[in-house]
């Protein structure tokens, strides 16, 4: 049994460049080249199976079947859809900035597969293990915000402008819970990095320790990649696709892989974060187990996030902020002071941390409940009066 | 270290790289017809009048700005919350206070009726 | 001239060249997007000196922040689809003489250092995970920099409020003693 392949590999593939005369370091260069290609092959690869079990899982909660024509349970419908779009007429429109405008599309792409650079998939399996792999998601999600702008922009339409104009502010508006609740899992590591983050999950995974945390980084990677209830931004009956309705066949096609894309990666960075990433039994002897684990994790979040897609209803634009300003912010500052402040007190007190911060959150989430029970009285009360006073007395 | 950032280097331009390829090939792939009102830019199907503007909305500029504030802060934070696990209480409290600093601010802007979108 | 020396080179080109192409470009939204293009020669230069989280810093601040914010005000005030024409005004000779007499001073300046022509850094002294650990624990130590750390805050704040005091709308006042 082979109990760590991905090692095993690499230093195949290091000493055969070695044997063909490179020296060391440029041989590492020739393999991270090489697993650059693999992985970002890999990820949009993935893409298509992903959009199939998108749309069957849909399908489904919808009661109906979905894609089941093309290929075995449909599953080429995509391959199909893709090679419509490559076969279309790419329109530019007059006037449009030809440079940012095909410039928006890739690099609207290139920031969800550079995501992928820093997420480990297995215990020595990981893009690279920079320590400030946090910070490095949120900018990488920053270019994705400019690549909008600079769609919007480029298409020489209102409609295309106002669009990116609403998208870039519900995107920046929703970073702000997001960067916060990513403080959580650096308290409870030690650490910015990714694989140091895994490796401190082996006692406890941070979604016990933090649970409201994780959902507050769900929620908010949620609205960052434009999923339901948050999709105002591509809806059909909305702002008429927004920022990309000037384009057609593989620009759009790029759009649609990187929205699609970016749904996936959030829950692989969820997982990461908060489920303990490639952990689980036997990990240690046999590494592949750890990829395993990992994708098996991803693909229960991603079910989630589908689900909740077909579930609920779309949230308007003031609907979007007011909860996000109003709830999310206070909420995720809420987070970060109760955790500093419960995990402190359970070090110098001696008490087990587990414990200490699972009630410090269950007491937050208690709060949290009372403020909105009271916030809904209040707006009933008012609701109620304004109404009362401007209703005319019953008619004999 | 810098040899940490050879594979963000080397994905960064491959994946954009390997984005254009499909719209190079569509490009070339597909019917070049154009004509001028299929450029024309796209208002619900009528002529466009006018030059293209957008309404300044002060909504747009409060976000922009109330970000840039928020994003400073946790910026800040993220060194502190790095060595959490070696502070003090005191050195604990001092962040908090830095938290709370600007959940004032935040709640400013709330009160001042800013957070709202028009 | 070795792998990193080579980048450096090319990384301070793309930075100055955009930078002057900032101030030269006649489309003003093609102004900030040179802007971005600085800011990020910049971050690679952070990242060449071992300085991977300032880099970070650099473009989440920089590009995910400021440069939207300034692309937003920038295309919300100006009729920037028929924006064109140069934006130099009568004296660009004189910044630009200005302009090349602070940069022979800091190059005098410079040259004062014994190996200021070296472009590789000297190794670090300590890991990069060390590092930020140790930044954070400066910033709130009562000997370094705690004083400066809350000072900030109150900064934004002062920066949050004073933002928001200039957007409010003028006809608030004049709707108020309209309706005396």
């Amino acid at each position: 049994m082979i109990t760590d392949p991905f090692t095993l590999v690499g230093d195949l593939l290091r000493e055969f460049l070695i044997g063909l005369g490179l020296k060391a370091p440029e041989a590492s260069g020739v393999i991270a080249f090489l697993g650059a290609g693999a992985l970002a092959t890999a990820v949009l690869v993935l893409c298509f199976l992903l959009i199939w079990a998108e749309r069957k899982i849909l399908a489904r909660i919808q009661d109906r079947i979905g894609p089941n024509r093309v290929g075995p349970f449909g599953l080429l419908q995509t391959v199909a859809d893709f090679a419509k779009l490559l076969t279309k007429e790419v329109v530019v429109p007059s006037g449009a900035d030809k440079l940012l405008y095909f410039l928006a599309p890739p690099l609207a792409v290139m920031a969800v597969v550079g995501l992928w650079a820093v997420i480990p998939l297995a215990p020595n399996l990981v893009g690279t293990d920079i320590n400030v792999a946090l910070i490095y998601l949120i900018s990488i999600g920053a270019i994705g915000t400019l690549a909008i702008m600079l769609a919007g922009w480029s298409s020489n339409n209102k409609y295309a402008l106002l669009g990116a104009f609403r998208s870039v502010a519900m995107l920046i508006s929703y970073e702000v819970p997001m960067v916060l609740a990513l403080l959580v899992p650096t308290m409870l590591a030690g650490s910015m990095g990714t694989v140091a983050i895994v490796e401190a999950q082996r006692q406890m995974w941070f979604v016990v320790l933090a649970p409201l945390a994780a959902i507050l980084f769900f929620t908010s990677s949620m609205a960052e990649a434009g999923k339901a209830p948050f999709d105002l931004l591509e809806a059909e009956s909305e702002i008429v696709a927004g920022y990309n309705i000037e384009y057609s066949s593989m620009a759009f096609g790029m759009f649609f892989v990187g929205d699609f894309l970016h749904g996936f990666t959030l829950s692989a960075l969820t997982v990461t974060l908060f489920f303990g990433g490639w952990l689980g039994p036997y990990v240690d002897q046999y590494s592949w187990l750890g990829l395993i684990y990992f994708l098996a994790k991803t693909a229960v979040v991603y079910f989630a996030v589908i689900w909740i897609r077909g579930t609920l209803p779309r949230l308007r634009i003031d609907q979007v902020n007011a909860f996000n300003w109003k709830f999310l912010v206070p909420l995720a500052l809420s987070v970060v002071v109760v955790t500093a402040v419960a995990d402190k007190a359970a070090a110098t007190l001696g008490w087990d941390r587990t414990l200490a911060l699972f009630v410090a959150n269950g007491l937050l989430l208690l709060g949290t409940v009372i403020a909105l029970q009271l916030y809904a009285r209040s707006q009933r009360r008012r609701f109620e009066r304004t109404s009362l006073a401007a209703a005319p007395a019953p008619a004999r | 270290m810098s040899d940490q950032w050879l594979f963000i280097a080397l994905i960064l331009p491959l994946a954009l790289f390997m984005a254009s390829v499909p719209i190079g090939l569509s490009r070339l792939l597909g019917p070049r017809k154009s004509n001028p009102a299929k450029d024309a830019a796209y208002e619900c199907g009528i002529e466009t009048v006018g030059d293209t503007w957008v309404q300044f909305k002060v909504q747009y500029y409060i976000f922009a700005l109330v970000f840039v504030v928020f994003d400073v802060e946790a910026v800040f934070l993220f060194p502190w919350a790095v060595a959490y696990e070696q502070l003090q209480l005191y050195a604990v409290l001092e962040g908090i206070l830095f938290i709370l600093i600007l959940a004032a601010g935040l709640l400013y802007a709330w009160r001042k009726g800013n957070l709202e979108w028009i | 001239m070795t792998l990193l020396q080579g980048v450096f080179v090319v990384t301070a080109l793309a930075a100055v060249i955009s930078a002057v192409m900032v101030v030269a470009s006649p489309r003003l939204v093609h102004a900030a997007l040179w802007l971005v293009v600085t800011l990020g020669a910049v971050a690679v230069l952070f990242i060449l000196l071992d300085a991977g989280f300032l880099a970070m810093v650099q473009v989440v601040i920089y590009i995910g922040a400021i440069a939207i914010l300034i692309i937003f005000t920038v295309m919300l005030t100006r009729r920037v689809m028929a924006d064109s024409g140069s934006q130099a005004n009568r004296a660009w000779w004189l910044a630009v003489f200005i302009g090349v007499v602070m940069f022979a001073a800091l190059l005098a300046l410079l040259a004062q250092m014994p190996t200021w022509w070296q472009v590789t850094p000297p190794p670090l002294a300590a890991s990069a995970d060390f590092m930020v650990k140790d930044l954070g624990k400066s910033l709130v130590d009562l000997d370094r920099y705690v004083v400066p750390f809350e000072v900030a805050s109150v900064l934004l704040l002062a920066a949050l409020i004073g933002a928001i005091v200039l957007a409010r709308p003028p006809a608030e006042t004049a709707g108020k003693t309209g309706a005396e």
